[in-house]
């Protein structure tokens, strides 16, 4: 299909939207009507046609908006895209699979024509024509890894994998939900994830890590995670709090459906072939809470895991203040009903809302 | 997460390759290079890692791991030197004996557990006999990346000095050679002092050039982060023994000359690998009821593992005793 | 005087041993104030390691408390500085000399251990493998995650960012690279509304 990409904003008047394909397609994320952390990887191979697991680098109507949000944000703050020395060679491995992926699963969108180390790029979206050379830095307008991730959406961490252990080395990061890349660059695996609760003791870092040690090369994996933002805003960064901190406490019953927005963290990991690192993609979707609840299963399901989330939780994720409100809200959707199993929004088949 | 996970497959992912040529390089080692057959370039690869090449041998399977020792900037072939041993389990000699230039064989996408630390302002490598192949591609990236090194490697005699030739003539300052029927040895306490930090040391050979390596290394004051090894173990043979699998609900026999993980792949139970060698941690298995002594031999759990009774890796490691049951 | 034990907490945040003798060519140690204290037990565990030590000694407050038994170790090098920052570019240039082997013994304040272990780290050795004592004052060197700024001797929270003036609270977040515990706006979602500072500790 081709896609109509919208022109909205992630900040100021906001006007980012969803439009039904959207909806539909968007990566709910409990598969049952609780949540509990767990590790949930399965492989990254794929999924079904139109869903945002279908390709290996998932592009949708937000692309083009979401890209020049990522060139305000770096331009406000070039610190949010860096690499140390010894991750160049991960980064042209980035620049390499997300080429080559792109153009392979959206030929009417990107091409990639090589001639040996001589590369020419053309994404059609963005207008860009750009011949360089492969392995020389001279070549291009900034790093390999700032050079494609401008161009695709969803933060990039990369990871070094050294002495049994992954180290966040480099990393595109401008949509984070409220980490630094710039504080946090160097850490080993257990230490940027140091502030996270529970799941220490829950042991699920020490399997995850233990997981994402052996992602090989050609057998990607992916996971799901989520949090709530108030307003459709990409960059809610530890470095910007000041500024949006204030804007969760602008919620009222009367906007909450629109201003609440559900956000889903789409994982993927890749082994790199020439550096032996780990990329880390991490695609942000936004839903707003009146878009979830015209899919009734979902709108019943996540009043019900909201609901029941412990308190660390709910803290951690920045919504415990406002969870009251977002209960009264979600509980008109909720009308006891049992739910499907799985994430699909299973329109044909789950009853409508019966209040 | 999605309405059907996929489960993870044994094993990393195979490419399906030709033996373009055979080339003996003394008694013992022969090269082996692969093209593939659908003629796609192959995956570039990092230095240190290795394949697993799959060998039918009379309706036998055998897995055996080799390091990749080709340029990894060559994307049209592959190769490993496998080293003939006589008193082992087979694989090395089916593939001097039997494998033909023109055979297809399967062989895996690399998986490297050797890697270069890129941060490294210079890379010392320490070789053993045929712990030389992953040191070859190590020193085609680093001569194009401009990186600092030297090589150390100690062969038995100037007959076995696999690859010493092309390594000697091309990188005279950097290869230094060691023949031991001529009492030559690596000066290792000499070599470790001076370097300057950031280096670091890699050592791949016999197991007791390993743990040389490593202690006097210690006893200079290097971290123990700045030195690296591999070594492949292979299985080996043993007593037979029984083992119940619980979640598959069914017994087998574990023969002399298999490994615990072949006899259980065998019987069509799967499990999931990847190096076969002990040392990727993926076929750990968690034991539900023992009543004998375990074999460990692997390089992946760490003492307390072993001293509980609770886990075992079984592509290397085996069982004397009465009963075994594993979560399998 | 006695070790401050610090309170358990997150994996970021580091935690600090006791000096101890190790095989090695060449020592390098680095301590500030009460830090010499540390160097002054390590010379009791073994005296010889002294004979190939480079002391990097900055007194702060303590003066000439600890200067003279420092220099009764006869080291091999011993440097004396009135700041941290100014003995800088003397560990750099120490370090760009030092081969595989060096040991760096590091004890004193968490901003002194944090600053000379970057330093360290970033001449290529693991941090796993440099030693540190915590001793002295538990102030806390912070940046401020939104102006980058870092504020030295924090002894309370939440406190006011020295560079942006924003009011922080203390995390236990902490970068090696920066040498530094996050410090978060602690008013962003109800501007205005600043807790009482604490004593850090208390």
């Amino acid at each position: 299909m081709t896609i109509q990409f919208n022109e909205e904003t992630f900040r100021d008047d906001y006007s980012f939207r969803n439009s039904d394909w959207a909806i539909k397609r968007f990566p709910f994320p409990f598969h049952e009507d609780s949540y509990m952390y767990s590790v949930n990887m399965e492989q990254h191979r794929g999924g079904p046609e139109g869903s945002v697991y279908e390709k290996r680098f998932d592009v949708d109507e937000h692309y083009v908006s979401e890209m020049r949000d990522r060139a305000i944000v770096l331009a406000d703050d070039p610190l949010r895209c860096q690499s140390l020395p010894h991750m160049t060679l991960a980064g042209w491995d980035t620049l390499e699979l997300i080429m080559v992926s792109k153009s392979e699963d959206y030929p009417d969108l990107f091409e990639l024509h090589r001639d040996g180390d001589r590369w020419r790029w053309i994404n059609k979206p963005m207008g860009i024509d750009h011949t360089f050379t492969f392995l020389d830095e001279t070549t291009l307008p900034c790093g390999p890894l700032e050079y494609i991730t401008r161009q695709a959406q969803g933060d990039y961490a990369v990871l070094d994998q050294r002495n049994d252990m992954l180290y966040m080395d480099a990393g595109m990061i401008t949509t984070q939900a409220d980490w630094s890349l710039d504080f946090d660059i160097g850490m080993d695996f257990f230490e940027w994830h140091a502030p996270v609760p529970l799941a220490h003791e829950m042991g699920i870092f020490k399997r995850a890590l233990k997981f994402l040690l052996n992602v090989q090369q050609g057998a990607p994996a992916r996971r799901l995670n989520w949090t709530m933002t108030v307003n459709p805003l990409l960059d809610t960064s530890p470095e910007n709090y000041h500024k949006w901190g204030v804007q969760k406490s602008t919620l009222t019953p009367q906007n909450i459906g629109s201003k609440q927005h559900l956000r889903v963290e789409l994982q993927t990991f890749y082994r790199l072939p020439r550096s032996n690192a780990l990329l880390f993609p991490i695609r942000c979707y936004l839903i707003a809470f009146q878009d979830i609840v015209t899919i009734p299963k979902w709108g019943r399901r996540l009043h019900r895991v909201i609901r029941d989330l412990p308190e660390e939780l709910a803290t951690y994720k920045g919504f415990i203040d406002n969870r009251p409100m977002m209960l009264d809200y979600l509980s008109q959707y909720d009308d006891g009903l049992p739910t499907s199993p799985g994430v699909w929004p299973d329109l044909d088949t789950e009853p409508p809302l019966q209040k | 997460m999605s309405a059907a996970p996929q489960k993870a497959k044994a094993g990393a992912e195979k490419i399906e390759v030709e033996v373009s040529a055979i080339v003996p390089l003394n008694d013992l080692v022969t090269r082996f290079e692969f093209t593939r057959r659908d003629g796609l370039p192959f995956p570039p690869f990092s230095a240190g890692a290795h394949t697993v090449v799959e060998m039918n041998d009379d309706g036998r399977t055998r897995l055996n791991p080799y390091s990749l020792m080709s340029d990894p900037a060559d994307s049209t072939k592959y190769a490993i030197s496998v080293r003939r041993d006589d008193e082992g389990r087979g694989g090395s000699l089916f593939m001097h004996r039997k494998v033909k230039v023109g055979d297809t064989m399967t062989i895996t996408y690399p998986v490297n557990l050797f890697p270069l630390d890129l941060r490294g302002r210079k890379h010392v490598f320490l070789a053993g006999g045929i712990g030389i192949t992953p040191f070859m591609a190590m020193i085609a990236y680093l001569e194009r990346m401009g990186g600092a090194w030297e090589l150390h490697y100690a062969c038995r005699s100037e007959a076995l000095g696999t690859y010493v030739d092309e390594l000697t003539s091309r990188h005279p300052n950097k290869v230094h050679v060691y023949y031991d029927d001529k009492k030559q040895a690596i000066a290792l306490e000499d070599l470790l002092d001076g370097q300057p930090l950031g280096t670091h040391v890699y050592v791949c050979g016999p197991q007791g050039m390993i743990q040389w390596v490593h202690k006097t290394a210690a006893a200079h004051g290097w971290p123990d982060e700045n030195v690296h090894s591999e070594e492949f173990l292979a299985p080996q043979p043993g007593k037979p023994f029984e083992v119940r699998l619980c979640k598959s609900d069914i017994t087998i026999q574990v023969g002399e000359h298999e490994s615990l993980l072949e006899a259980i792949e065998r019987c069509g139970v799967e499990a999931p690998f990847l190096c076969r060698g002990g040392a990727c941690g993926q076929c750990e298995t968690d034991v539900v009821e023992a009543d004998g002594e375990f074999i460990h031999r692997d390089h992946w759990l760490d003492d307390d593992d072993h001293a509980s009774g609770k886990k075992i890796m079984p592509c290397v490691s085996r069982f004397v005793g009465k009963t075994l049951v594993l979560d399998r | 005087m006695s070790k401050f034990q610090f309170p358990e907490s997150i994996r970021s945040r580091p935690v600090y041993g006791t000096l101890e003798p190790r095989p090695g060519k060449a020592h390098l140690m680095i301590a500030d104030a009460e830090g010499a204290e540390a160097l002054l037990d390590l010379a009791a565990q073994d005296a010889a390691i002294f004979r190939a030590a480079h002391i990097i000694y900055i007194p702060k407050d303590t003066g000439d408390t600890y200067v003279d038994r420092l220099k009764a170790l006869e080291p091999a090098q011993f440097y004396v500085g009135p700041t941290y920052e100014a003995s800088v570019q003397r560990i750099r240039r120490v370090l760009s000399d030092a081969h595989m082997g060096l040991q760096v013994y590091l004890a004193g304040t968490e901003g002194l251990m944090g600053q000379a272990q970057n330093e360290a780290m970033t001449a290529g050795i693991p941090h796993s493998a440099i030693q540190t004592e915590h001793r002295g004052s538990v102030a806390r060197r912070m940046q401020c995650v939104h102006c980058k700024g870092i504020t030295e001797d924090v002894m309370t929270d939440p406190f006011v960012c020295s560079h942006c003036g924003l009011n922080l609270f203390v995390r236990d977040h902490y970068s090696r690279r920066l040498a530094a515990f996050q410090g978060v706006c602690v008013d962003a979602e109800d501007p205005g509304n600043v807790p009482e500072p604490v004593e850090l500790y208390k």
